[in-house]
């Protein structure tokens, strides 16, 4: 009984980290979308900031990608 | 225990990080820090991939290149822009660090991307003595070139003198964050699209959405081919960022 209360939380608490790769999802999306807004705007600046443009998708994305560890951690570290 | 109910209730017939075992190649004993494994050979295929396209493919030193040599030129003249551009003339001189990163990550990418092959960039332990030989490499240029100086990269001196600390305590927990979000992207990005691969190879035993699930297969794994180039080139740029923040560390 105990154990399967413990194997509940850990499957809630991996669906709950789940939200923060949703999340993720979004800022990527923000950014990806901001950038392309830019760039339709004033085309001859978009080739020198696609650098700008990954390096802030990495950052969005690094912490959607710690949640799915976290989620991870819970499946089958725990 | 979580292991064996989720492998169980999901009806999977193979686990979707079965993939991601480390196994000795020559006989069943334990692994220590010598024993030649899977990971050892796919990490050697990568280096003598590298090492077929630059030796090999620009031998001729032809004037207008053959397909293998030109493939090494692009590369070539790619990175040695984007480390220009970021970290300016100075950071040139730390070029061959950077390509053969970027070198070593996009081999070992795209040969985990062969079905039945080893992706040595999922494993966080590989990934992470990469990022942190980044991190200890860039913090001791920074080190030796600027002495203390250098300690003006956590001091933002145009800053609100009331704000100075409060963001100096920020900036040094996200300079120390830096190693693991570095190292733990990489495998992380890798390692999630090659299990969502194999969750939908299980999907694939069911005779009703199998078709489904061959589709979806063949679109995520497109995905992942872009996914192995870009991931190689962010963490590339990432390291010429840091870089460039230890060579230029006033602002």
């Amino acid at each position: 009984m105990e154990g399967d209360i413990a194997q509940l939380g850990q499957f809630v608490g991996a669906g709950l980290a789940a939200i923060g790769s949703g999340a993720a999802a979004i800022g990527v999306g923000h950014v990806a979308g901001n950038y392309l807004a830019g760039a339709l705007r004033n085309p001859s600046a978009a080739a020198s900031q696609t650098a700008t443009l990954f390096i802030g998708l990495a950052f969005a994305e690094a912490l959607g990608i710690f949640s799915f560890l976290v989620a991870l951690l819970l499946m089958f570290a725990v | 225990m979580a292991e064996e109910a989720h492998g169980e209730s999901t009806g999977l017939v193979f686990h979707p990080l079965d993939q991601f075992k480390i196994h000795p190649l020559f006989g069943d004993g334990p692994i220590h820090w010598y024993t030649i494994t899977n990971v050892t050979l796919w990490m050697a295929i990568a280096v003598v991939g590298i090492v077929a396209l630059f030796v090999f493919g620009s031998r001729g030193r032809a004037i207008v290149p053959t397909r293998t040599q030109s493939i090494g030129e692009l590369i070539y003249g790619f990175i040695y822009k984007m480390v220009e551009d970021v970290t300016g003339k100075d950071g040139v001189k730390y070029f061959p660090y950077i390509m053969t990163l970027f070198l070593f990550i996009l081999f070992a990418n795209f040969l985990g991307l062969i079905p039945m092959s080893f992706t040595t960039t999922s494993h966080i332990a590989v990934t992470a003595v990469l990022g942190f030989g980044v991190f200890l490499t860039v913090t001791l240029i920074g080190l030796y070139k600027h002495g203390l100086h250098f300690l003006g990269l956590f001091w933002m001196s145009d800053a609100p003198a009331i704000l100075r600390p409060i963001i100096a305590i920020i900036e040094v927990i996200s300079y120390f964050v830096r190693p693991v979000s570095h190292s733990i992207r990489l495998a992380g990005n890798i390692m999630a699209g090659h299990a969502v691969i194999k969750v939908f190879a299980g999907f694939a035993a069911i005779a009703l959405i199998s078709p489904v699930s061959i589709l979806a297969i063949t679109a995520i794994y497109g995905l992942e081919v872009l996914v192995a180039g870009i991931q190689a080139y962010v963490f590339t740029i990432l390291t010429c960022v840091y870089l460039k923040d230890a060579l230029h560390p006033g602002h």
